[in-house]
């Protein structure tokens, strides 16, 4: 089976420290990757080299077995990579539908088309589980933690997307709502999307991925199924970048 | 579109409340409530003001007064419009009053220097505003210095350029019927009920045909009690203006006769209504609120931050020009001061005090036109009242420092109430 999604030999400097050294990763069309990795291992950065936010140093991208080139969110997104980031990235400003459509405005002629961007939000909002809101028009400053979370996911998978990468989706959630992101991020991959999920917590990192892959300050320590580590051996590789003959050879 | 809309899960959007005036008006006061105060101060000030100057001089509200006031304020009133597009930004532009006095030398200069056609000059001026409005941008978007020190320079070196267009200080007198009239003339009174009964149509048709086709596609939709309230009230107050605008304001007569809406007023509301159709209506409308809302998201949205902000600058300069255009128009001359002295700070001021929040990613061009009455009503009448110019300047600058402060205290308010 061949990735979708495919990074090989990434190198990112921020002038001089190099965060990212030699990275690769694969995320698969059905399934769930988690990413995991200590505070500063370099998951968002990596992230946000394959989105486009920051260019790369070195490697490459392959996508669907084609190597690209990711210049910027734009391209990203054209490819059907989406990305919700750890900081969320909305327009407090603006309201629901106006945050989803962002960037990709629908218009008819030169006149932004509200109204059908309005329904299309709603559509996809009334498929996600998650807690109500008064009105889709309401500003997103109006919004709780978990709320905004939700119409964070809910941009990523407006598009016709292929994959959709969430860092740490569940950080901000209560105990019911990260079941319900959780649940999410296993029916997209259901549905046939490559989901990324960036988390801390190893219950549901096992809970619902079918790989995880480890970083380890800047180094993909291993990409494993889930299926064959235990709890243990992941943190291992997560704060000492080996566990067994897994990881950074010595 | 995409499959996941099919799977199971509760509903987010509950059934949105139905919608009347009774809800809006609640609603609305939520907002107040919350720290969105909108144009509410503005109208507010607006009407206390009105009333306070009508009551202690009767002449205020007089026709020819009334006039006045618009033809008074309207430089300031769109040089601040332009100002909203780059306060929405969280920037600023200090030289907006001076780049306003350059396009208005530009034009004197190529008119009556030249003798250039009035539509070519005007062009140029408004062509210097597009180029000034380039460099500033650039400067700020792709060089990184603050708008602050960038206008400030600006602020600077527009004074020295006025001085050179104008030869060290002459004064170069404007002799075009075309361009004095913009500021001096009248419409006809027919023309100006005309305009009236058009403007209240096309409004009242726009606002039901949006509820229609809302409703149409099963979305909430304003009801028609609450369109009928808001064409009710646009009506109401625009009549009595045009009303107003049309008595005859001639001393005598039977001499020459003096009446009708000035030529600004539809210059105006054709800025109004272009620059409110630019923010709300289109998608790079929708970008400068973005950038100026949470300018890494709007980036990682793929839109292109620099060139939302250059095209900002763009706007304000030339609107200055325009604002410079219509100076030169009322006082039929240009000189080193046009665009000068508290021009800037007038429309700076009109910007905030209609509403246009400083910090960036609220306002509405709406807003400058409200903020520009309320310093013109206060200019005006304080004149009338006999108080001279440092009683006039100590008025505005606390005017503009009260409207500052209601944002900032709405801001803190918003927070509080988690609504930032
Ligand atoms: N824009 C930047 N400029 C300089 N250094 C950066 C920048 N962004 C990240 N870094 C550094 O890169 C390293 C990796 O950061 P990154 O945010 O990718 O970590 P992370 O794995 O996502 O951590 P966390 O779990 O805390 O989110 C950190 O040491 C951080 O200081
Ligand atoms: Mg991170």
């Amino acid at each position: 089976m061949t990735p979708l999604l495919e990074v090989r030999g990434i190198d990112k400097s921020f002038g001089p420290v190099q965060v990212l050294h030699d990275v690769a990763f694969s995320a698969y069309a059905g399934e769930v990757t988690a990413l995991v990795g200590d505070n500063g291992a370099g998951k968002s950065t990596l992230v946000k080299c394959i989105g486009g936010i920051y260019p790369i140093d070195g490697g490459d991208i392959v996508f669907d077995g084609k190597p690209v080139i990711v210049h910027g969110p734009r391209d990203a997104g054209e490819l059907g990579i989406e990305i919700v980031y750890q900081d969320l990235a909305l327009c407090d400003n603006l309201d629901i539908v106006q945050n989803m459509f962002l960037g990709r405005e629908r218009r008819s002629g030169l006149v932004l088309d509200e109204d059908s961007m309005e329904e299309l939000a709603a559509q996809t909002l009334d498929g996600l589980s998650v807690r109500t809101v008064k009105s889709i028009r309401q500003q997103v400053s109006s919004l709780s933690g978990g709320q905004r979370q939700t119409v964070a996911i809910a941009k990523a998978v407006l598009w016709n997307s292929k994959v959709v990468i969430l860092d740490e989706p569940t950080a901000a959630l209560g105990v019911a709502q990260t079941a319900q992101v959780l649940e999410l991020v296993r029916r997209l991959a259901d549905t046939g999307l490559a989901v990324v999920l960036i988390s801390h917590n190893m219950n549901d990192v096992f809970a619902v991925s079918d790989r995880i892959a480890a970083l380890y300050l800047g180094r993909m320590a291993a990409q494993v199924k889930t299926a064959d580590v235990t709890h243990a051996q992941v943190v291992e590789l997560i704060t000492s970048g080996r566990s067994g003959d897994l990881g950074i050879a010595q | 579109m995409n499959k996941v809309k099919e799977l199971p899960g509760e509903a987010i959007v509950t059934a949105t409340q139905s919608p009347s005036i009774a809800n809006s008006v609640h609603a609305y006061i939520e907002r107040v409530r919350g720290g969105d105060m909108g144009a509410l101060p503005a109208v507010l000030g607006l009407v206390v003001l009105c009333a306070v100057f009508a009551i202690a001089r009767p002449a205020f509200m007089t026709s020819i007064n009334v006039a006045n006031l618009f033809t008074q304020g309207a430089a300031v009133t769109v040089i601040a419009m332009g100002l909203v597009f780059v306060l929405l930004l969280g920037e600023i532009d200090l030289s907006a009053g001076f780049a306003s006095g350059v396009c208005a030398a530009v034009l004197a200069v190529t008119l009556t220097n030249m003798g250039l056609p009035w539509y070519v000059c005007v062009v140029a001026a408004i062509l210097t505003g597009v180029v000034i409005g380039t460099v500033l941008g650039t400067l700020v978007a792709k060089v990184g210095i603050p708008s602050f020190v960038v206008t400030l320079a600006a602020f600077l070196a527009f004074q020295g350029l006025v001085l050179v267009l104008v030869r060290e200080g002459t004064n170069i007198s404007i002799r075009d019927d075309v361009v004095n009239a913009v500021a001096n003339k009248n419409l006809p009174v027919w023309l100006g009920w005309a305009l009236y009964a058009a403007c209240v149509a096309i409004y009242a048709g726009l606002q039901l045909f949006r509820a229609r086709k809302r409703s149409a596609r099963g979305l909430v939709a304003d009801p028609l009690s609450l369109i009928a309230a808001r064409v009710g009230a646009l009506a109401v107050v625009a009549g009595l203006l045009v009303y107003v605008l049309n008595l005859e304001r001639s001393r005598n007569p039977a001499l020459s006769s003096l009446m009708g809406v000035p030529i600004v007023v539809p210059v105006i509301l054709v800025l109004l209504v272009i620059w409110t159709f630019v923010l709300r209506r289109t998608a790079f409308g929708r970008h400068i609120y973005a950038v100026g809302g949470n300018t890494e998201a709007a980036r990682r949205a793929g839109i292109g931050v620099d060139r939302i902000r250059i095209a900002a600058f763009v706007i304000c300069s030339s609107m200055a020009a325009v604002g410079g255009i219509i100076a030169a128009s009322r006082a039929s001359s240009v000189d080193p001061n046009t665009g000068g002295s508290s021009v800037l700070l007038y429309a700076v001021g009109a910007a905030v005090i209609g509403g246009t929040s400083l910090f960036g990613g609220k306002g509405r061009v709406l807003d400058a036109v409200l903020g520009g009455a309320v310093v013109a009503v206060i200019e005006n009448g304080m004149g009338l009242m006999g108080y001279g110019a440092s009683v006039k300047y100590l008025v505005t600058g606390f005017v503009l420092l009260l409207a500052a402060g209601v944002d900032a205290l709405a801001r803190k308010r918003a927070a509080a109430a988690g609504l930032r």
